[in-house]
């Protein structure tokens, strides 16, 4: 479903601010796989999935979306492909538009924007149908503005949109960092059900170690911009929070005290 | 102080106001639409009134010179869209580059610093001339009210269309509008073009008024504009929340600013500072009414923090 091929990046180059922040990192996902990725902060786990969906070009490599390569297609046009949940639940919606016009920006990703009416009531009633789902009272409130609602809610909505129009590959950047605990494993506890039942094939940033090993069939661990660690199936299912602190450890030399990781064992 | 003079002046001042409106329209769509300050509007105002009257005393049909403004209007909007999105030249900053070359190109359009039009010898559709005394349908405040309702009749139906939406989107958050398959740029590009399209053809109409183009024209009119869209919320926005009624509220913020206007000039406040007046009033209301505005912010909102 996903072949990426070898892609490197670096910012700033040739100031003081150089940062490599991929080095030559292949990663193939097939279809359906779930794949939670973890790793320190600076470890290029978001640079990862920018590249992927095309905020900027990579400087090498190539990258393959079912078959197709998109590795020169601007961002817009990989968002065909892509559903996208961020990080900061501000970035996933338009907060001066409705809970309704939300959705219908989503329902025609990949598709040409016509001067025919932006939605119409049939599309109206599937939406309804959707919130009422998601079980956060949206479904009455569908003409209010994104922008009144909750960070926990706008991240349930972005979801919704991401997957409203099935991607061939759903691009989750540490989507329930900025919620309460409470608000995160409603989320997830979400994000696993849509995906679930849509078998999508799924790229998971989360700090939290628990959820990486719980979550999805698969797990990778990136460090200095390269897959350290590359788990799935039964082996996956075995790990703990020590084995992948120990993994962490060995493969970055110990480096990892600093980091917010410790904190989510 | 004679009221009866003020009175006397009161029509024409919602003449003015009604098609410095239209103007005003053109502002909201860049400022609250799209989220960018476009400067463009004080050369493609005068562009639009330029080619009007150009294309008038050429003999053209004065629909025909108002097509023509627009479009002219349309390309100015086109080179700012281009020196923003796709040469990545900050909005403000492009707005000022195309106002500037402007300069030479309304000059070269009219070929002096003015052009006058006689509206005893060429049909005109509005005139300072139309405001009293005259059959009903030809007044000139019922004719642009006309033009501006068809106007919002409009702008209302395209900015509910797919593409519409998607501009909004844009200006709202261009990082969720991209991961939505929306070519932002292009967007952009078209809100500018559709934008300065507008100012242009109030520079046209303008132009009829007044009866004659001249190059300072649209000296200031960003302020104006600016004044227009914040005047209309702070008065309307409460009451008015259909986007169709909040245009409205522009353009009749518009016609409160020149209302207000007439009553300084009234009360004997030298002309020469009345822009230095405009602009405190507008500096202020600014602050009073929104923090965080596009002016002070040229940066897309949305964009990583």
């Amino acid at each position: 479903m996903l072949e990426v091929k070898n892609i490197s990046k670096t910012f700033n180059l040739g100031t003081v601010n150089e940062k490599q922040a991929l080095r030559d990192l292949s990663l193939t996902l097939q279809d359906g796989d779930f794949v939670t990725v973890i790793g320190g902060n600076g470890a290029g786990k978001s640079t990862l999935l920018n590249a992927i969906a095309g905020t900027w070009m990579v400087d090498e490599g190539r990258i393959l979306i079912d078959g197709q390569d998109v590795t020169k297609l601007p961002e817009y046009k990989r968002a065909k492909f892509l559903g996208r949940v961020f990080q900061d639940p501000m970035n996933g919606t338009a907060a001066t538009m409705g809970i309704e016009e939300n959705l219908a920006l989503a329902f025609r990703r990949g598709d040409r924007r016509t001067l025919k009416n932006g939605i119409n009531n049939n599309e109206r009633k599937m939406y309804r149908e959707l919130l009422a789902r998601l079980g956060l009272g949206l479904e009455n409130r569908m003409t209010s503005k994104v922008g009144l609602l909750s960070g926990g809610q706008r991240q349930a909505l972005t979801l919704l949109m991401a997957t409203l129009k099935k991607p061939k590959l759903l691009l989750l950047d540490e989507h329930t960092a900025a919620l309460d605990p409470k608000t995160a494993a409603k989320v997830l506890e979400t994000t696993e059900t849509i995906v679930n039942q849509d078998h999508l094939t799924t790229l998971m940033i989360t700090h939290n170690m628990k959820d990486a090993i719980h979550i999805g069939n698969r797990l990778i661990m990136m460090s200095d911009g390269q897959i350290i660690y590359d788990v799935s199936g039964e082996e996956k299912k075995k790990l703990t929070v020590e084995d992948l602190l120990h993994k962490f450890s060995e493969a970055s030399g110990g480096q990892f005290a600093n980091d917010r990781m410790m904190l989510a064992k | 102080m004679n009221i009866g003079s003020l009175l006397n002046a009161l029509p024409g001042a919602v003449a003015q106001g009604l098609i410095w409106g239209i103007m005003a329209i053109g502002v909201y769509i860049t400022y609250r639409v799209l989220d960018i300050a476009d400067l463009t509007v004080d050369g493609s105002l005068c562009t639009g009134g330029a080619v009007c009257i150009m294309l008038m005393l050429s003999g053209q049909n004065v629909w025909v010179a108002m097509a023509g403004a627009m479009a002219a209007g349309m390309l100015a909007g086109l080179v700012t869209g281009v020196f923003h999105a796709y040469m990545g030249i900050q909005p403000i900053l492009a707005g000022i580059l195309t106002q500037l070359g402007l300069w030479s190109v309304n000059l070269k359009i009219m070929g002096k610093a003015n052009q006058v039009i006689n509206v005893d010898k060429y049909s005109l559709l509005v005139s300072l001339r139309f405001i009293k005394n005259v059959p009903f349908f030809k007044n000139t405040i019922l004719v642009v009210a006309v033009i501006t309702i068809l106007l919002i009749g409009i702008l209302y139906w395209f900015f509910g269309t797919e593409l519409g939406c998607s501009l909004r989107a844009t200006g709202c958050n261009d990082k969720m509008a991209r991961a939505q398959g929306i070519n932002t740029n292009f967007g952009r590009v078209l809100g500018l073009m559709i934008s300065n399209g507008l100012v242009a053809f109030s520079g046209a109409l303008l132009s009829q008024y007044q009866g004659f183009a001249d190059i300072n024209m649209g000296r200031g009119a960003i302020v104006i504009g600016l004044a227009a869209v914040i005047i209309g919320e702070a008065v309307f926005g409460r009451v008015f929340h259909n986007f169709a009624l909040l245009l409205l509220g522009v353009s009749l913020g518009s016609i409160i600013y020149y209302l207000v206007l007439q009553v300084v000039i009234w009360l004997g406040v030298d002309t020469d500072l009345l822009k230095l007046l405009s602009a405190l009033i507008v500096a202020v209301f600014l602050w009073q009414f929104q923090s965080g505005s596009a002016l002070l912010k040229p940066s897309r909102k949305g964009g990583k923090r």
